[in-house]
């Protein structure tokens, strides 16, 4: 096959260089610019829709659910004036949810974290129950975890099957699949080792950092 | 005469790159995302889209402008739109199936590095016109997802015992997790390698036997 010709100065000018890169540039910028705009609200609409979706998944019987904002170590309802003044002030406030049943009976929190996985941050949610001091629902948020792997922590069932009534007392143990003898004990997965003991730090870590506040927000609300 | 001559010209560089120059199987090029996200078949597909999109609209751009960009800056201009493209896939990816972008994680962003791409513009792209690199970039970009589909399919089957998450061989298949591992990447794909070779070689052989066996005929001796 002839492959065609194409006639070009021998060595063209400095400015001919820069301009060909300039607009390069100017084009890439106009175009990432436009798709960013124009998918940002669709992005943002599925992030809180999952995040929505995901609230009502991990407390099973909730109904509807209050935003709280974590504000000096104290758990606040959130209030419009209130949510805009505390996010100028340190950037994003950290949320969590109190869910309700139908009567309006608190039924638990459900509470978002993160923590180091095999590949990346995994983002998860996890209800809990305060008076009994159990978790009560797990999902994934968000995970680069390995496809076919790590990924399990999201798709195996027995290990989603640890968080339906798992006790936070005296502390979250991994152990390994099939051993499981004690109500604080969660089953890891094979081939998922990793990732799964991540999920358990993701909720140790979470429970540590939030049951002082969540038992002093249930004290003053009862 | 004309028409039909161009036709099968279009033709030829449109199928060439999905079998007889494979890019990965026989160019043995792009094998970053060949081993990496095949794990399963539904990730191989999607990858495959995401790099065929990339392909062609770069290619459209490239055969487009190449009377233009200088020869000294064309790597440079070939890599800012390649990288364009892949940023709005990205994005693209992210609005509409977030959980396909999910399971792919970084690897949409490593598309920009993919030896493919930037090997097209620079061998055919920036050397013809717009119909042909079309022809060309769609060629090789089934080509890739061809093979990336072929590796998919045997390491979801073997690795996890099911394909497109329906499970195949019931509950008591222990998967082969090292199908899914790196190792499993590169062993299904050297076994591919050594069928396809072979493939060839034996419909090389069977043509020369043929061309043994065919008597000439008996006008064609005087």
């Amino acid at each position: 096959m002839e492959l065609e010709a194409i006639p070009q100065e021998s060595h063209p000018s400095s400015f001919r260089l820069i301009a060909t890169l300039g607009i390069a540039g100017l084009f890439s910028g106009l175009v990432l610019v436009g798709v960013y705009l124009s998918t940002l609200p669709i992005i943002e609409a599925n992030k809180a829709k999952a995040l929505k979706e995901a609230v009502f998944h991990v407390v099973p019987g909730c109904q509807s659910f209050q935003t709280l904002l974590f504000v000096n170590g104290k758990l606040l309802l959130e209030k419009a004036e209130n949510s805009e003044n505390k996010e100028k002030q340190s950037g994003e406030v950290e949320k969590i949810f109190a869910c309700y049943d139908q009567e309006k009976v608190l039924q638990g929190f459900a509470i978002p974290g993160s923590e180091p996985g095999f590949q990346d941050l995994i983002q998860g949610i996890f209800g809990y129950q305060a008076e009994k001091k159990i978790i009560i629902g797990f999902e994934v948020l968000e995970s680069r975890e390995t496809p076919g792997l790590g990924d399990k922590i999201i798709k195996d069932k027995n290990f989603i099957a640890n968080f339906t009534a798992l006790s936070v007392v005296p502390e979250l143990v991994p152990v390994k699949p099939g051993s499981k003898q004690k109500k604080n004990q969660v089953e890891t997965i094979t081939g998922a080792t990793i990732s799964s003991k991540a999920v358990v730090r993701l909720l140790q870590n979470s429970i540590n950092r939030w049951r002082p506040a969540i038992e002093e927000w249930a004290k003053a609300a009862n | 005469m004309e028409e039909s001559k161009e036709a099968s010209r279009y033709y030829e560089e449109f199928v060439k790159g999905i079998w007889k120059e494979n890019p990965v199987f026989i160019a043995v090029l792009g094998l970053c995302p060949a081993l990496a996200v095949t794990n399963t078949a539904i990730n191989s597909l999607a990858m495959a889209t995401a790099t065929l999109f990339v392909l062609v609209s770069s290619s459209i751009l490239v055969s487009t402008f190449r009377r233009i960009i200088p020869k000294e800056v064309r790597i440079t201009t070939f890599v800012i739109i390649i990288a364009t493209f892949v940023t709005v896939a990205d994005f693209t990816l992210q609005a509409f199936v977030p959980k396909i972008h999910k399971d792919l994680g970084a690897f949409i962003a490593l598309i920009v590095v993919n030896c493919l791409i930037l090997g097209r513009q620079e061998a055919f792209s920036s050397k013809n016109g717009v119909r042909l690199a079309i022809a060309d970039a769609a060629g090789m970009g089934l080509g890739f997802g061809f093979a990336l589909f072929c590796l998919g399919v045997i390491r979801e089957i073997l690795g996890n015992g099911s394909l497109f998450d329906i499970p195949l061989f019931g509950p008591n298949y222990e998967p082969w997790v090292i199908m899914i591992l790196p190792p499993g990447g590169f062993l299904t794909l050297g076994f591919l390698l050594l069928f396809f070779n072979w493939l060839k070689a034996y419909r090389l052989q069977k043509k020369e036997k043929q061309e043994k066996v065919t008597p000439l005929h008996p006008l064609s001796i005087q």
